[in-house]
C-alpha cells in the first residue's frame, strides 16, 4: 500500500472462533475524520471488526493497524459505544463520565470541568448524581456517549448503539450524535443492520457479506452536511442509494437467512 | 381487594410469630411442670430465665459475650480479608485459578470443626489465638467462594468497556470486579458470622477460661441443662444482632441497586 492517509487499515483479516469463521479476507480502510457505517446481515462479523480495531481481540490472520501501527493492546485512540448498557451500575452519571479521565490520572479540577461540560452537551444536566437504573434507556445512552467522548478519542467505534431504543428516541439520538460529531474531526465506525440509519448518518457505507464476513461493496454518501436525519430520508439521492444498497444487502440477508434455516 | 399479590401485612406476621413463640414456651413450661417431659433433660423456660438472671448478676454474660464477640469479630475480619484477597488474586487469572482452586475445594471438604483440637494444641489451649484461628478456618472458605463466584459472574461487556476506557488490570479490579462482587461478599459475610461464631464457640468448648462456649461446656459438665439452653439463647441473640449490623451496612454501601 502506498502512503494513503488511512487512520484505520485492516488487510487480509481472518478471524475464527473455534471452528467458526467470522471474518475471511477482510480489507477495510478508513480515512481520518470520516463517518463510516458498516452494514450486513446479522452474524456477519460486523461487531468482530470493531473489537479488532479496539484491540479487544486479535485477528487469526492478517493485520489490523491504527495510524499505521499494528494493534497489539487496547487501542488508546479509540472509544467504544456498546450495543448493551456498559455504564457501571454502581457509579453515578458523573462518576461514570469521569471514569476515563480518572484512569488517565487527569488533575481533579480539569476532570470535573470536562465531565460537567460533556454531561451538559448530551443534555443530562441535573442528573449528575443519578444511578444508571434511575435513568431511561435514552438517557443511559446519552451518559454512555458522554463517557465515550469525554476523553476525546480520535476514533469512535459504535456497535448498533441505538438499536434497543424506541423509534422516536432513536431518531433524536441520531440527530444529536451528528451534531456532536460535526466538525469534531473524529473518525467514526458505526455498525448497524439498519440501512436507513447507515445512509442518514454516514459519509461512506460498507456492505458486508453473510458470514464469513468480507466487504461486498462500498458506497459514498454525497448528501450535504449538516444533515437533518429525519428530513434527509425523503431526498431523492437517499432513496436512490437505498435502492442500490438494498439490492446488494438483500442477497446477503437472504443467504444468511437460508443458512440459519438450514442449520436450525 | 384480596388478590394473591396482596402485600404481606408485617404487623400480622410479627403477631403470629410472637404467638407461635409464646405457645411453644407455654407448652414447654407446662410440660416440664407436669413432668410430661423431664426438666432434668430439657430444662424449662422459667429455669433458663432464672439462670440468665443469675449470670447477669454475676457479670458472667457481659464478660462471656465480650470474650466470644472479640474472637468472633477478629476471626470474621481476618477470615474475610483473607478470603477476599485470595479471590482477588485467583479469580481474574485463569491459570492461577486452575492450579489452586482444586486445593481450596479439597480443604473446604474437610470438616474443619475436627481440626479445632489441633488448633488448640498449636496456638495454646486458653489463648485467644486458637479461637480466632478456628473461626478463620471456617470463615475464609465461605467468603472466598462467594467473592470468587462474584468476580467470575461479572458482565464481560462491563470489563471490555472499561478496558477500552483505559483501565489497567488493577483498575478493572477496583472499578468493576470488586464492586460487582460486593453484593455476593455481603451475603457471604452474613452467613460467615454464624460460621465465625461456631469456630470460636467450639474452640472455647474444648478449652478456655471464659466465653459463651466455655459457659455452655461448664454447664454441661455440671449436668445443668438450663445453663446450656441459657448459653444457646445468648449465642442466638448475638448472631442476630451482628446480622442486623451487616444488613444495615449493606444498605449503606450498596446504594446503587434498584430497590426490589
Amino acid at each position: 500500500m502506498t502512503s494513503c492517509p488511512q487512520i484505520i487499515a485492516l488487510s487480509g483479516v481472518v478471524k475464527t472462533f473455534g471452528g467458526y469463521t467470522a471474518l475471511r479476507d477482510l480489507d477495510l480502510a478508513v480515512a481520518p475524520g470520516r463517518f463510516v457505517a458498516l452494514v450486513g446481515p446479522s452474524g456477519c462479523g460486523k461487531s468482530t471488526v470493531l473489537s479488532l480495531i479496539a484491540g479487544l481481540g486479535r485477528p487469526s490472520a492478517g493485520t489490523v493497524a491504527v495510524r499505521g501501527v499494528p494493534v497489539v493492546g487496547i487501542t488508546p485512540a479509540a472509544g467504544f459505544l456498546f450495543q448493551r448498557d456498559a455504564l457501571l451500575p454502581w457509579k453515578t452519571v458523573e462518576d461514570n463520565v469521569t471514569l476515563p479521565l480518572v484512569l488517565r490520572r487527569m488533575p481533579a479540577a480539569e476532570m470535573r470541568r470536562r465531565a460537567a461540560d460533556w454531561i451538559a452537551r448530551v443534555g443530562l444536566r441535573g442528573f449528575e448524581r443519578a444511578y444508571p437504573h434511575q435513568l431511561s434507556g435514552g438517557m443511559r445512552k446519552r451518559a454512555a456517549l458522554a463517557q465515550t467522548l469525554v476523553y476525546e478519542p480520535e476514533i469512535v467505534l459504535m456497535d448498533e448503539p441505538f438499536s434497543a431504543l424506541d423509534v422516536q428516541t432513536r431518531n433524536l439520538m441520531e440527530g444529536e450524535l451528528l451534531a456532536l460529531w460535526q466538525g469534531s474531526g473524529t473518525t467514526v465506525v458505526f455498525v448497524t443492520h439498519d440501512l436507513e440509519e447507515a445512509i442518514a448518518l454516514a459519509d461512506e457505507v460498507v456492505v458486508m457479506t453473510a458470514s464469513p464476513g468480507r466487504v461486498k461493496a462500498r458506497y459514498d454518501v454525497g448528501l450535504a452536511r449538516p444533515r437533518d436525519v429525519e428530513r434527509v430520508r425523503f431526498e431523492p439521492e437517499f432513496t436512490a442509494l437505498y435502492a442500490r444498497m438494498w439490492a446488494d444487502l438483500r442477497d446477503e440477508v437472504l443467504e444468511s437467512y437460508a443458512r440459519a434455516n438450514a442449520a436450525g | 381487594m384480596r388478590g394473591p399479590t396482596r402485600p404481606v401485612d408485617r404487623r400480622a406476621v410479627a403477631a403470629i410469630q410472637a404467638a407461635i413463640v409464646a405457645l411453644a414456651l407455654v407448652l414447654w413450661e407446662a410440660g416440664a411442670r407436669a413432668h410430661v417431659v423431664d426438666p432434668f433433660f430439657v430444662s424449662q423456660p422459667s429455669q433458663i430465665v432464672e439462670t440468665l438472671g443469675s449470670w447477669w448478676q454475676n457479670h458472667y454474660i457481659l464478660r462471656d459475650v465480650t470474650v466470644t464477640l472479640e474472637e468472633t469479630l477478629l476471626g470474621l475480619a481476618v477470615g474475610g480479608v483473607l478470603g477476599i484477597a485470595l479471590a482477588v488474586i485467583l479469580a481474574p487469572t485463569r491459570w492461577l485459578a486452575a492450579i489452586f482452586v482444586p486445593f481450596l475445594l479439597l480443604a473446604n471438604a474437610i470438616p474443619r470443626v475436627t481440626l479445632i483440637p489441633l488448633f488448640l494444641l498449636w496456638f495454646g489451649l486458653t489463648t485467644i489465638q486458637s479461637k480466632v484461628v478456628s473461626a478463620v478456618a471456617l470463615v475464609v472458605f465461605v467468603v472466598f467462594f462467594a467473592t470468587y463466584d462474584g468476580i467470575r459472574d461479572v458482565d464481560p461487556t462491563l470489563v471490555a468497556s472499561v478496558r477500552v476506557l483505559g483501565a489497567k488490570p488493577l483498575d478493572v479490579m477496583r472499578h468493576v470486579l470488586l464492586p460487582s462482587a460486593l453484593t455476593w461478599i455481603f451475603s457471604s459475610l452474613r452467613s460467615a458470622v454464624g460460621f465465625a461464631l461456631i469456630g470460636a464457640v467450639v474452640a472455647e468448648y474444648f478449652g478456655a477460661q471464659a466465653g459463651v462456649g466455655y459457659r455452655i461446656q461448664f454447664s454441661e459438665s455440671q449436668l445443668n441443662t438450663s445453663g446450656v439452653f441459657a448459653g444457646l439463647f445468648v449465642l442466638m441473640v448475638l448472631v442476630f444482632v451482628i446480622n442486623l449490623f451487616f444488613q444495615w451496612l449493606q444498605r449503606r454501601l450498596v446504594v446503587w441497586k434498584p430497590v426490589d
